[in-house]
């Protein structure tokens, strides 16, 4: 029997994410594991954007960033449990794709790609200017989550590093199924007809502006609780995560791993994140390879590593 | 009243530099539809190299001088090395091209220079001149001039020349270009060695008053852009104007609301014009062919 | 009332008149194909019908209803339908898929559902599959069905658009030159399959150069030349009227002059 796409990419995320601690060979790999999985996070949004819409943002840091300050800043100024805080923040993020987007995505390629960069900047300019609310450009100290001592009194002790591998592979594995159903779904099939072919989709009865909306949002949201993961595990938030390189880091982990697929865009997180801790002395390098990498990529394998591997072997076996 | 003159004085200086960036962006998108968005890096390049040129003992026309044929060679390597290899590459695709060329450029400028502010004296000292009441540096008339100058030589080259009239020809119809026997090619290096020579040249003139740094690339490239839509992107007096009159609206928020959201005014600029009228000031209409 | 009417409809494209004034009507189960010499205006009035284009001057009407520059999503929800001269084919997705998402109006639902996988969601998936997989049969594309679109050829694709098309089950339906490009074979096939579409009551609009099968199969031709309608009548009065036979010769000799230039 041959297992779907689907089920195949959950199993070897699964696999992968409870397999891997054993090669630990000290606590810190957690701490790099579980960044690999909230960029996983939000790079899984921008397939659903990308990858199945065809629609480019170079933004999205900026929601990653209102996701962020809605952990650190809901305790402290609305008093609200940081958990709440989260979903807070996804909401808001949500609100916002959906009203800057209704315009924004009327936008085609270049026109689109700039005005997502703009918004990105803008949000990340008003975190750095506003200091009485978010702390500045120095950054803001962000509360704990909770859960960990909620586990701990359930007689589940888990040290941090620990729990947040965990803890954010479990939501990168809801975030992929739900990406992975959306794309074998009457939505996901509008929106990758769009990415194929915009006038054709019309014509069968695709209300653009509406799917490519309802995208957006999603892949806000999906940026919006990596930031928020992100923010509650380093205890910690500074302004540059709505900077727009992380928007140019998601959008080139994405397309590396190949935009298309779930798993590829994972993988591509995965790699991109791994590559400058295994390179700490090439750190010099790292814009320098950057670019190179999204590039060459761009030449060589439009559709990512992953998607491109694939169709090699799957030649082969034909 | 001469605060007013101020602002106006040092927004027309910098509008002059977004102006020079926006030619950039009009030339490349003209000939080939690319917008690049390496544009920036060309500026970043034209005042670094000069730096360092200068630093070595070169005079500094001769550093200008090199700066300017030496960025050009870069922007002709770009087209060939990252932009031809993809023609026909979706507008997704080209899109991460020229940010990854622009980062590689960045990435490569902080290993071969340094990640400090630069740089060089101005051309004519640094005595302010003084007009109604406001003051004006006179590397600002310097700035100014050569973006009025670059302006004319451009609309002389692409009116009066007949290699300025192929590359018109190319803009408008590849295919026909290549068919009354145009090096469409050659029309794309000689495009991504001018924008690249324009770039460089914004770069040597207004590194004296803003200086310059290995990353100040990106920032001019997004207020390039956002001045090229304003005018109309593709239209090169467009280009010019919108140069300005997003200047000038930066210098009048800086000096009137808030310094710190001097940089969001050419967001929202970018954002108004989008949605308000896609095609800017100059631009013209385009129809979708099916 | 017609089910399709058009009347006076024009368009330009910087000062050129593209399409000018035309009308004329189609009724259920009727195939009314557009005629005339390349660059007549044939697919631009496509464009204008099916909402693509919008028009700069006269009307549309379907079903009693003004439809004049309405998005081509909200025609198909009235039931207008069409396949394009250049293929527009979802070229990433398996050939079953693309017909799939011509049941889109059938099939969509909750964008929460489908994310969540729920019932709802897989109900209305699998009923378009069904469907779907009933035109393929019908349109001899089920083999096929599992490769991905881009890989097939261009006849295949023709009529994997007409598939697409009648997935919508459209009251009026556009073809573009369905038979471009396809074999004696393949053209034969089209040709039936346009008149049992047309039996059972769909309007069908034809824009085709293989002049046999045009003429074979109208009911009613609409002749264009430079924008302008030239003539309209059934084939026997339209093959004999002086307008057109100029106009193609016209055309053809001037075709035959640019060849050598």
């Amino acid at each position: 029997m041959r297992l779907s796409t689907k089920s195949a990419t959950l199993l070897v995320l699964a696999l992968l994410i409870v397999a891997t601690p054993f090669f630990f060979p000290s606590a810190y790999y957690y701490r790099v594991g579980a960044l690999v999985f909230v960029n996983g996070i939000a790079v899984t949004g921008l397939v659903i954007l990308t990858g199945y819409a065809g629609q480019i943002s170079l933004g999205h840091a900026g929601f990653a960033g209102i996701g962020a300050y809605a952990s650190a800043l809901g305790p402290t100024h609305l008093s609200l449990p940081p958990s709440l805080s989260v979903l807070l923040g996804a909401a808001l993020s949500a609100l916002i794709a959906f009203l800057v987007g209704r315009p924004i995505l009327r936008l085609k390629g270049y026109y689109l790609a700039v005005a997502t960069l703009g918004f990105g900047i803008l949000v990340s300019m008003v975190l750095a200017n506003e200091s009485g609310i978010t702390g500045g450009p120095d950054g803001v100290q962000v509360a704990e989550l909770g859960l960990r001592d909620l586990l701990a009194s359930l007689g589940l002790k888990l040290k941090a590093p620990v729990f947040w591998y965990a803890f954010s592979g479990v939501v990168l594995l809801v975030g992929a199924w739900l990406a992975l159903n959306l794309y074998d779904s009457p939505t996901g099939r509008a929106l990758r007809a769009l990415h194929g072919s915009e006038v054709a989709a019309k014509t069968v009865g695709v209300d653009v502006p509406r799917v490519t909306l309802q995208a957006f949002v999603i892949s806000a949201v999906y940026a919006s609780v990596a930031g928020s993961l992100l923010a509650l595990q380093n205890r910690f938030v500074t302004p540059d995560i709505a900077g727009y390189m992380y928007s140019i880091e998601l959008v080139t982990m994405a397309v590396f791993g190949g935009a298309g697929s779930v798993f590829g865009a994972i993988f591509g997180a995965g790699i991109l994140t791994l590559l400058p801790q295994a390179l700490t002395f090439l750190a010099e390098y790292e814009q320098l390879m950057l670019g190179l990498i999204m590039v060459l990529v761009m030449i060589f394998m439009r559709e990512g590593l992953v998607p491109s591997a694939l169709r090699l072997i799957r030649g082969r076996g034909a | 009243m001469p605060e007013l003159m101020q602002f106006l004085l040092s927004g027309a200086t910098v509008g002059a530099v977004y102006a020079l960036v926006a030619l950039g962006f009009t030339i490349i998108y003209n000939a080939s539809d690319i917008v690049n968005f390496a544009q920036g890096e060309f500026v970043m390049l034209g005042g670094m190299i000069t730096v360092f040129a200068h630093m070595a003992g070169l005079p500094l026309p001769l550093a200008a001088l090199l700066a300017i044929v030496v960025t050009a060679a870069i922007g002709v390597a770009l087209n060939k090395l990252a932009i031809e290899p993809a023609r026909g590459a979706p507008v997704v695709s080209l899109i991460i091209i020229t940010i990854g060329a622009s980062i590689f450029i960045r990435g490569a400028a902080q290993l071969v220079f340094d990640k400090q502010l630069h740089r060089f004296p101005a051309f004519s000292g640094d005595d302010p001149i003084a007009v109604l009441g406001a003051t004006i540096l006179p590397q600002s008339l310097w700035v100014i001039a050569g973006a009025l100058a670059v302006f004319i030589g451009l609309w002389l080259f692409f009116t009066k020349t007949l290699t300025g009239l192929a590359v018109l020809a190319t803009s408008n119809n590849r295919l026909a270009a290549q068919l009354v026997g145009i090096n469409t090619s050659w029309v794309m290096t000689l495009s991504f060695a001018l924008s690249a020579g324009i770039g460089a040249l914004a770069g040597v003139l207004v590194t004296p008053i803003t200086l310059t740094r290995y990353d100040v690339g990106i920032a001019l490239a997004l207020k390039g852009f956002a001045a090229a839509m304003l005018g109309g992107m593709g239209s090169p007096h467009g280009a010019l104007v919108g140069g300005i009159l997003l200047g000038l609206l930066e210098a009048l928020t800086a000096g009137y609301i808030s310094s710190q959201y001097k940089d969001a005014a050419a967001f929202i600029v970018i954002l108004a014009v989008l949605f308000a009228m896609p095609q800017g000031i100059f631009g013209a209409k385009r129809t979708e062919r099916v | 009332m017609s089910l399709l009417s058009v009347s006076g409809l024009g368009i330009e494209f910087g000062g050129v008149r593209a399409v000018h004034d035309v009308s004329f009507s189609a009724d259920p189960g009727e195939i009314v194909s557009v005629i005339g010499p390349n660059g007549a205006g044939k697919t631009t009035l496509f464009n204008m019908i099916s909402g693509v284009y919008l028009p700069g001057s006269g009307s549309i009407t379907l079903a009693g209803e003004d439809v004049t520059g309405m998005s081509p999503h909200r025609l198909a929800e009235r039931g207008l339908s069409r396949t394009f001269q250049n293929l527009q084919i979802f070229q990433q997705m398996t050939v079953l898929e693309n017909v799939i998402a011509g049941h889109h109006l059938h099939e969509r639902g909750s964008v929460f559902a489908d994310m969540l996988h729920l019932p709802s969601s897989r109900r209305r998936s699998k009923a378009a599959e069904v469907g779907a997989m009933a035109l393929l049969e019908r349109l001899g594309l089920a083999r096929a069905a599992l490769q991905e679109a881009g890989s097939l050829s261009y006849g295949t694709l023709k009529r994997l658009e007409i598939a697409r098309a009648l997935a919508l089950k459209p009251k009026v339906l556009l073809l573009d030159e369905p038979a471009a490009g396809c074999n004696a074979v393949e053209t034969e096939e089209i040709d039936r399959l346009i008149a049992e579409v047309a039996a059972e009551g769909v309007a069908v609009l034809l824009v085709e150069h293989d002049m046999k099968l045009v003429m074979r199969i109208s009911s009613h031709i609409v002749v264009l030349d430079h924008g302008e309608k030239i003539a309209e009548g059934d084939p026997a009065a339209v093959s004999r009227d002086p307008r057109v036979v100029e106009a193609y010769l016209g055309a053809h000799a001037k075709e035959a002059a640019h060849a050598d230039g």
